[in-house]
């Protein structure tokens, strides 16, 4: 890592009071591959923070380690002060409740019928009667713009971009205080994308939620987030207000937000 | 030694591997007896290895048994003992027959559905997803299936060892000549209780082992569809062979003098 990088990474991640996230020193590896090298970040009450980065920089490893789907080696992640790693059983599953999650492609539940899907975690998590949970289901599933009769059908039947809404409507059902999207835009047309993006927007100010992102779409980071943090080379390089991105100061940052070719960033490509 | 290396690899992957497994029917288990239970999902699964198995159980067991009657009369006429035509049959049914071709041909249907279910939710995320709910996939997935496996299963070879007798008996009355109350009688006097039991313990213990197998290739499927296929095919492959290996060993805990 150069100089420049470090120093920016350094000015890039205030120290915020009582942040609802806190993660310091993330080491993650997959055999002789760091992944995650040391990454400090903090999410503060309520705020948007997007992260941001090429692919295979570890920024979906980065949002399993949170969710403890993938165990670092070292590390630190707090939610709300209390500390995630080496949670099990009823411990985790308590914090994981103030968790709501859109998976890339959705994950929803194909043995199950849509509004079931949006109401599992009603259903499972919080023991609610299914009669009431299905009610929820169908307020969530108009909060995202589809109609009661998406709710009958199969997820095999839905399009991409239905897929996505039934998939952030089951990520509010349970009204979570964070809310994780992970490339909540790609594989969707543009149009398609920016509908999504103001769903997420309308629906983390409606609920209050804070909100971690993760995504290499530059339009959406710029239109969901507070702020933007730059994931390379196993750590956060840079983060600072949205408006501040262009102005970056930061040669990482500037190639990535202009899709360059040339400059700091190699790409490991194998030569056919 | 060069030569050492490979055996050494091979020894210690099986060892993991085993060690893998065996945490995993450990864990398995450990969800079956605590709470909370799904027993809308423990019903599906009942009926979806139990009642959907049936026509397959049915079809192998009712072939069997003629074939048996049949095999055994020709074998047995050549030293005059053909009487023994109907003990033969419900000996061989009831304790080896009945539940490993059963349990042999629920492995293929449905431990490489489990597989290729539980392998596609593992790449599509789903059960990442499950987690995130704060849901246990073990209860809500593995769990239910044990629990099918090992009670339907019992049932599955009961009827099966009933429909592969009534194959040997009509082969026997209709093709053979055989009378049928002496047929019958023949039959009901030589079967004995433990012959039947020893049956049904080893339909038990097969039906855990084929979801067992179903479970953990799918619930660690790697890479795709690529990924999903051999999962599939390993949890066939395993569960035969474990099939096998157990009917042996339970075998000489009832039968071995």
């Amino acid at each position: 890592m150069t100089d420049s990088a470090n120093s920016t990474q350094t000015a890039a991640t205030p120290a915020l009071a009582t942040p609802k996230i806190r993660i310091r020193g993330l080491h993650k590896s997959f055999g002789d591959k760091v992944v995650l090298d040391g990454l400090d970040l903090d999410v503060g009450v309520g705020e948007s923070v997007v992260v941001i980065g090429g692919s295979g920089t570890g920024k979906s490893v980065l949002l399993k380690c949170i969710l403890g789907l993938l165990h670092p080696e070292d590390g630190s992640i707090e939610i709300d002060g209390e500390e995630m790693v080496g949670l099990n059983g009823r411990e985790r599953d308590r914090v994981l409740r103030k968790f709501g999650m859109l998976f890339q492609n959705a994950a929803l539940f194909d043995s199950l019928p849509v509004w079931e899907n949006v109401a599992f975690g009603l259903i499972e998590g919080e023991r609610k009667e299914r009669d009431e949970a299905r009610v929820i289901a169908f307020e969530k599933l108009a909060a995202v713009g589809l109609g009661s009769d998406v709710g009958l059908l199969s997820p095999a039947e839905l399009s991409g971009g239905m897929r996505k809404r039934v998939g952030l409507a089951r990520a509010i059902a349970t009204e979570p205080e964070v809310i994780f999207f992970d490339e909540p835009t790609t594989g969707l047309d543009p149009i398609m994308g920016d509908v999504i993006n103001d769903l997420i927007i309308k629906c983390v100010r409606e609920l209050g939620a804070t909100a971690l992102s993760i995504t290499h779409d530059m339009a959406s980071a710029r239109k969901i987030a507070n702020r933007i943090a730059m994931l390379y080379d196993g750590k956060i390089i840079w983060a600072g207000p949205v408006a501040e991105i262009d102005a970056s100061g930061s040669a990482y940052v500037e190639q990535f937000i202009h899709g360059r070719a040339e400059g700091p960033i190699k790409m490991q490509l194998r030569a056919l | 030694m060069p030569i050492l290396q490979p055996i050494g690899r091979t020894v210690l992957r099986f060892f993991e591997a085993t060690g893998r497994l065996s945490l995993f029917a450990f864990t398995a288990i450990t969800h079956c007896v605590r709470p909370p239970f799904y027993p809308r999902l423990i019903g599906r699964q009942m009926v979806e290895i139990g009642f959907y198995s049936l026509p397959v159980v049915g079809l192998t067991a009712i072939f069997t048994g003629m074939v048996l009657a049949l095999q055994s009369y020709t074998g047995f006429a050549r030293f005059s003992a053909e009487s023994a035509v109907p003990n033969v049959v419900v000996v061989s049914i009831t304790r080896e027959l009945g539940p490993v071709l059963a349990a042999l041909m629920v492995a293929g249907r449905v431990g490489a559905a489990m597989a290729a279910e539980i392998g596609t939710m593992r790449v599509t995320e789903q059960i990442d997803a499950l987690d995130t709910l704060a849901t246990n996939p073990f209860k809500y997935l593995i769990a239910p299936r044990l629990i099918a496996g090992s009670t339907m299963m019992p049932l599955l070879v009961l009827i099966a060892d009933v429909i592969g007798v009534f194959g040997g008996y009509v082969v026997s009355i209709y093709k053979l000549g055989f009378n049928p109350h002496i047929y019958l009688k023949n039959t009901i006097d030589f079967m004995e209780f433990q012959d039947v039991v020893s049956g049904l313990v080893k339909a038990s213990v097969f039906g855990f082992l084929i979801t067992l197998m179903g479970c953990y290739h799918g619930y660690n499927s790697r890479g795709g569809a690529q990924g999903v296929g051999a999962a599939t095919t390993n949890a066939v492959v395993s569960a035969s062979i474990l099939i096998l290996s157990f009917n042996y060993l339970i075998t000489e805990m009832f039968f071995a003098r």
